[in-house]
C-alpha cells in the first residue's frame, strides 16, 4: 500500500522526445515473464500520472511448446498525457524477447516504429522453432530494417554477465532478463524505476522469502536501465507526459478485480454476506481469486464441483437470505441456464457474471468476444425475461456490480452481468469512492404478523414479491420451477394462471427501467450517424467518434449499459438520426434486437477476431456509411486492420458466400 | 437463540396444508409419516427446517412438509442445499432424492456433497424405476430388467448407492425400508448425526415396480432376507436368529448356521467406525445375503460450513474488523491534486 512517490528519473544528455501518447508492446515466450513486465510497466505509467489502458494477450496452452509462435505472450499498454480509452491501435515499440515474437507481432508495428530484439536469442534452432525457413533470419532481412527502427541487444547474455556472480543457476539467472528488457524501456520512455523496485522486493523479498532472487532482478532492472544511458544504441529518448485528470486518489484496477470489489461491497451495503459459488474458467477465475483473497470482509467463496453446482449453490444462498452470485464465461453460462431458470421461476434475487470469451463451444478462451448478449438475453427454455447488464471499461465493473447486486435485490430476480476478457484482464487508473457516498442497498425481510395475511407470492409496488428467509417464524413456504399460482406460490397448472404470471414475470423486469437513468448521447443529440455500443467496445466507439466529431462530422454515438430492460429514452434517440451504426464483437445480436424491438434500419460493424476494435476500423466504418458507401449491406466487417469496401473474399466467394463481407 | 421447544409439535404440525398426490399405496407416505414424527420427536423448529428436493415422485416431498421448502431442478438439490448451509449454518437441512435423481443425473453432486461433509440429511427414496416418467429403468435397476426403455432387458450394470455414498467419503451411511419398524430409528440417528447422513431408503413403487423389495417386507420371510445391524454385535439374522455371516479365511462373507460348531461369538461383529467392513457389508446383496439394514457406518468429522466460516472468523481476527476504504486503498495509489 505504500504510496509512492513520482521520482522524476535522472536527467540524460541524450535528446527527448515528446510525445502525446505511446503503444509498446512486450512479447516473448510464455515463460519469459511478459505479463509482469507489462503490468509493472502499466503501474509505474499510472503511478507517473499517465492515463493508461492496457490488453494482455496469452496463448491458452499454459506452456505452449517453447519458442514456438503458439506460445507467445503479449502485453500491450497505451499511455498518454491526454484522456484515452483504448490500448491502441498501431504497437510504436515492440520489445520480442525471441523470434516467435517477432514473427508473431511484428506486423502491427507502425511503419518507422522502434523494436528492441534480444539478439542471443535468434540462434538457428529457435529461427526454426518459429517456423523461418531454414537460413533465414528476419534480423538480416533489409526489408524490416528499411521499415522499421530495430536495435538489437544481446539482451540474454548482458543478464547472465550482470547476474554471473550471484551464485544463482543458470536457469534462475534467465529468468530475470524480462527485468533487463523493462529496465531498458524505463529508461527509452524515461520511467520512474522505484515502483518495480519495491514491488520486487515486496514480491520477491517477502512473500516469496526469497531475497536472493529479489535482490538478482533489481540488479538485472537497474542494468537494463544503465545500459541504455551508456550505449549510443538509442539516439533519442522519448516522454509522455502526465494526464490532466480530476483531482483524487487513484489507483490502478484491473476489470475481473473490480468486479470482485463491487460484490464485496455490493455485499456490505445491503449488509449481507457475500457468497461466491464458482467454478474455475478462463477468463473468469481471477474474480474467484481475488475474493477469496477477501475473507476479512466477510466473503465466502465456494469452488463448486461444476458450473451447474456453482449456480445452484448460488441460488441456494440467496433462499437462506444471503447475497448469492456466480461467476462465469460463456460455455458455463450455458451449463447454468437451466437453474438460472429456476432462480427466474422462484424469483430470487442472484448475480451471475459473464466474463465472455470467443465461441462457439471451447471457442477461443483466453480471447476477448461480445457474443453471450443472445444467450444472456433468450438462452433459457420458455419465456424466460432476466435483467441483462454490461460493464464498459475495467474500472467500470465495480459501478456493475453494485448495481447488478441492487437490482437483483430490489426486483427479487436474476440479473446477468456481462463483462469480456478485454475489461477483466485489462487495467485502467480507477478514481478511488469514498465508502459514504455509496448508497446503501435497502432490503427488508417479511416477518411474521398473525394479523397480516402473508402470501410469498404476493408483490409490492415494483412487482416484487417478498424475501422471506427460512429462520422466520410463520413464513414457511415452498417454492419451486413449477408454475406458481399468483399471490399463493401454491403449484398449479391453470392455463389462465400460466398466462397471467408470464406476464406478470415480463412485466416485473420491464418495471426494472424505472430505476436506470435515461441514456446520454455523446455528441450532438440529432445528426447523420449514430453509433450504437454495449460493453468493452466502449473506448474505441468513443475515441472514433470524439475523432469524427473532430473532423466536423455529424456523428454522435450512446452506448448501453442496460439490454434488458433498455433505457426509457432509446427509441427517441435512435430516432434522431440519419443513419445507424453498431459496432460489436459479434456476427450483430444487438443489431438484430434493436432492428426487431424498434425497426430502425440499424447497420452492423462486425468483427470476430478475438481482438477489441481498432478505433481506426470503426473511423473507417463511419466514412463508408457517411459516404453513402454501404448500399443495402447489413454490415461491414474490418480485415487486416481494414475496413475495405471493395476487398472482396475469393475464399468465400467460391462457397457462393459474397455479400457478407464487404 | 431462542430455546428449542422441545416435544411441542406434534407429527401433524409437520403436515402442510397441501393434498398429498403420490400414488395411493405408495411407499413415500409411510417416510412422510416417519419424518413429520421424527422432527416433532427431536424437537426440530418448523422455520429453522428446509426440505431440499429435485425432481422425481419423491421430490415432490418438500410441498408436504411444514417448513422452508424448495422443489428444485434435476439432480441439483445437493448443491441447493450446499448454498442454503454457506448461508446460514444454523437451519436443519434436508434432502430428498430418489435413485435417478441422485445418482443418474445428480450423482457428481451427490459425491461432492458427501466428501465435504456438509451437514445435510440426505434420504434417497431408491425404487429401482423412474416413476414420474412412468417406467423406464433407473441406475439401480438390476440387470436384465424389462421395462418401456428396455424392452430386451437393461445391460447396464446397477450400482449400490451405499457402495458409492462410502466411496464419496460419507460420515454417515444407513439403510432402511419404507414400511420398516427400523426406518424411525435411523431417521432419527441420522438427524442427530452431525455432518453429511446418507439414508438409502427401499421404496415401493407399487406402479411401475412393485413388490421390488418383496423380500425385505414379506411378514413370513423379510428376517431371513435382511441383517438389522446393531453397532458391537455379532450378525445373527433369520425369523428364529438361527443364522450369522462369518468370514472366512479369504476375508469373504458367508452365510452360515449357528450351532453347528459355530458359536456367535464366531461371527462377524458389527463395527460401525470400520471403513472396510461397511464398505464389505455394502456389496451383500439378496438373494446371495441377507442385505443389511441399519447404520453402516459413522464417524465424528468437521462440517464444510463451520470451517469455512472459522476461516471467515480467523481472517477477521487476524486482519481486522472489514473497512471497505482500505480495501479501495490497496496496492499503489497516487494522488491528484
Amino acid at each position: 500500500m505504500a504510496a509512492s512517490t513520482n521520482t522524476e528519473v535522472p536527467q540524460s544528455n541524450k535528446p527527448t522526445e515528446e510525445l502525446a501518447s505511446a503503444v509498446i508492446r512486450f512479447a516473448g515466450d510464455s515463460g519469459d515473464g511478459m505479463q509482469l513486465a507489462g503490468t509493472q510497466f502499466t503501474d509505474t505509467s499510472a503511478i507517473f500520472g499517465n492515463d493508461v489502458a492496457t490488453l494482455p494477450d496469452f496463448p491458452a496452452e499454459i506452456r505452449a511448446p517453447a519458442g514456438t509462435v503458439a506460445g507467445v505472450s503479449g502485453f500491450q499498454i497505451n499511455f498518454a498525457a491526454s484522456d484515452i480509452h483504448t490500448p491502441g491501435d498501431e504497437v510504436n515499440a515492440l520489445i520480442a524477447m525471441n523470434p516467435a515474437a517477432f514473427k508473431a507481432h511484428i506486423d502491427d508495428v507502425q511503419q518507422g516504429g522502434i523494436i528492441v530484439v534480444n539478439e542471443d536469442e535468434f540462434t538457428k534452432i529457435n529461427l526454426r522453432k518459429a517456423g523461418y525457413p531454414e537460413g533465414y533470419n528476419p534480423l538480416d532481412d533489409e526489408k524490416y530494417d528499411n521499415k522499421y527502427r530495430i536495435t538489437k541487444v544481446p539482451i540474454t547474455r548482458l543478464n547472465e554477465e550482470t547476474l554471473a556472480d550471484t551464485g544463482m543457476s543458470a536457469k534462475d539467472i534467465g529468468r530475470c532478463k524480462n527485468m533487463f528488457a523493462l529496465g531498458l524501456i524505463y529508461w527509452l520512455y524515461q520511467r520512474p524505476i522505484d515502483t518495480t523496485v519495491s514491488y520486487l522486493e515486496d514480491y520477491f523479498g517477502k512473500k516469496k522469502k526469497l531475497p536472493a532472487v529479489a535482490e538478482a532482478n533489481v540488479k538485472t532492472l537497474k542494468a537494463g536501465y544503465f545500459f541504455g544511458e551508456t550505449t549510443e544504441m538509442f539516439p533519442v529518448r522519448f516522454h509522455v507526459a502526465r494526464a490532466p485528470v480530476a483531482p483524487g486518489k487513484y489507483r490502478k484496477i484491473g476489470g475481473n478485480e473490480a468486479t470482485a470489489m463491487g460484490l464485496a461491497t455490493a455485499a456490505q451495503l445491503a449488509s449481507k454476506t457475500l457468497v461466491y459459488c464458482s467454478y474455475p474458467i478462463t477468463p473468469a477465475s481471477d474474480v474467484l481469486h481475488s475474493l477469496a483473497a477477501m475473507r476479512n470482509f466477510g466473503v465466502k467463496t465456494f469452488q463448486a464441483e461444476d458450473e451447474i453446482a456453482a449456480m445452484c449453490a448460488a441460488i441456494g444462498v440467496s433462499f437462506a437470505g444471503q447475497l448469492g452470485v456466480t461467476g462465469t464465461s460463456g460455455p458455463g453460462l450455458a451449463l447454468k441456464s437451466e437453474a438460472l431458470n429456476l432462480a427466474l421461476m422462484m424469483e430470487l434475487p442472484v448475480v451471475i457474471i459473464n466474463v465472455q470469451r470467443g465461441g462457439p463451444s471451447t471457442g477461443l478462451p483466453t480471447k476477448t468476444e461480445q457474443s453471450d448478449l443472445l444467450q444472456a438475453l433468450y438462452g433459457r427454455n420458455g419465456d424466460s425475461p432476466a435483467v441483462v447488464i454490461a460493464a464498459q471499461s475495467p474500472g467500470d465493473c465495480f459501478n456493475t456490480a453494485i448495481e447488478a447486486s441492487r437490482l437483483a435485490i430490489k426486483y427479487m430476480t436474476p440479473v446477468i452481468m456481462l463483462t469480456d476478457g478485454y475489461i477483466g484482464n485489462g487495467a485502467e487508473p480507477w478514481r478511488i469512492p469514498n465508502v459514504e457516498d455509496l448508497e446503501p442497498i435497502e432490503i427488508s425481510h417479511p416477518v411474521f404478523d398473525e394479523k397480516v395475511e402473508w402470501h410469498p407470492y404476493q408483490r409490492d409496488e415494483n412487482l416484487s414479491r417478498p424475501w422471506a428467509i427460512p429462520g422466520t417464524k410463520g413464513l414457511q413456504h415452498r417454492i419451486g420451477g413449477l408454475e406458481k399460482a399468483h399471490i399463493t406460490g401454491n403449484v398449479s397448472y391453470d392455463f389462465e394462471n400460466h398466462q397471467f404470471m408470464t406476464d406478470l414475470r415480463r412485466m416485473k423486469v420491464e418495471k426494472v427501467a424505472d430505476s436506470i437513468p435515461d441514456l446520454e448521447v455523446h455528441g450532438e443529440a440529432s445528426g447523420d450517424l449514430l453509433l450504437v455500443g454495449w460493453g468493452g467496445t466502449y473506448g474505441s466507439i468513443l475515441t472514433a467518434t470524439d475523432r469524427a466529431q473532430a473532423a466536423g462530422k455529424k456523428v454522435s454515438c450512446i452506448h448501453l449499459r442496460h439490454l434488458n430492460p433498455m433505457p426509457k429514452n432509446l427509441k427517441s434517440i435512435l430516432g434522431n438520426f440519419k443513419q445507424i451504426l453498431v459496432p460489436e464483437l459479434n456476427t450483430g445480436q444487438l443489431r438484430m434486437i434493436l432492428r426487431g424491438k424498434f425497426l430502425v434500419d440499424a447497420r452492423g460493424l462486425n468483427k470476430i477476431a478475438g481482438k477489441p476494435f481498432l478505433v481506426e476500423e470503426i473511423e473507417d466504418a463511419i466514412k463508408i456509411v457517411l459516404n453513402g458507401e454501404l448500399g443495402d449491406r447489413e454490415y461491414l466487417t474490418p480485415r487486416l486492420h481494414k475496413v475495405d469496401i471493395n476487398d472482396q473474399d475469393i475464399d468465400l466467394a467460391k462457397f457462393g458466400i459474397n455479400a457478407v463481407r464487404l | 437463540m431462542p430455546e428449542k421447544e422441545l416435544n411441542v409439535l406434534k407429527p401433524k404440525d409437520f403436515a402442510s396444508d397441501q393434498d398429498v398426490r403420490w400414488c395411493p399405496g405408495c411407499g413415500d407416505y409411510a417416510i412422510l409419516n416417519q419424518v413429520r414424527r421424527i422432527c416433532a420427536k427431536i424437537g426440530q423448529t418448523r422455520e429453522n427446517s428446509v426440505f431440499i428436493s429435485g425432481i422425481g415422485c419423491s421430490s415432490r416431498f418438500p410441498y408436504y412438509m411444514e417448513t422452508y421448502g424448495m422443489h428444485s431442478i434435476h439432480g441439483r438439490a445437493p448443491a441447493f442445499a450446499s448454498g442454503v448451509k454457506l448461508a446460514n449454518p444454523g437451519l436443519d437441512v434436508w434432502q430428498v432424492t430418489g435413485d435417478g435423481d441422485g445418482l443418474s443425473i445428480g450423482g457428481n453432486h451427490l459425491l461432492h456433497v458427501l466428501r465435504r461433509n456438509f451437514n445435510i440429511k440426505i434420504m434417497l427414496f431408491n425404487n429401482r424405476i423412474y416413476g414420474l416418467t412412468k417406467g423406464q429403468y433407473s441406475p439401480t435397476s438390476e440387470e436384465g430388467k424389462k421395462t418401456k426403455s428396455s424392452p430386451m432387458g437393461a445391460i447396464d450394470m446397477p450400482l449400490s448407492p451405499l457402495s458409492v455414498a462410502l466411496a464419496a467419503e460419507a460420515s454417515f451411511v444407513a439403510r432402511a425400508v419404507d414400511v420398516d419398524k427400523d426406518l424411525g430409528e435411523v431417521l432419527e440417528r441420522a438427524a442427530k448425526h452431525e455432518g453429511s447422513a446418507f439414508v438409502e431408503i427401499y421404496q415401493d413403487c407399487n406402479v411401475f415396480n412393485h413388490h421390488a423389495f418383496k423380500y425385505a417386507t414379506d411378514k413370513d420371510s423379510k428376517e431371513d432376507h435382511i441383517l438389522r445391524l446393531e453397532h458391537g454385535k455379532p450378525m445373527i439374522f433369520g425369523k428364529d436368529r438361527d443364522k450369522g455371516i462369518w468370514l472366512d479365511g479369504n476375508r469373504k462373507p458367508r452365510v452360515v448356521e449357528l450351532g453347528k460348531g459355530i458359536q456367535a461369538d464366531d461371527l462377524l461383529f458389527h463395527d460401525e467406525h470400520d471403513e472396510s467392513l461397511s464398505f464389505l457389508l455394502s456389496r451383500m446383496t439378496y438373494p446371495e445375503f441377507p442385505e443389511p439394514m441399519g447404520v453402516f457406518y459413522q464417524i465424528e468429522d468437521e462440517c464444510y460450513e463451520n470451517l469455512l466460516q472459522k476461516q471467515v472468523d480467523d481472517a477477521i481476527e487476524a486482519k481486522g474488523k472489514p473497512d471497505l476504504q482500505a480495501l479501495f486503498n490497496s496496492g499503489d495509489i497516487f494522488e491528484v491534486k
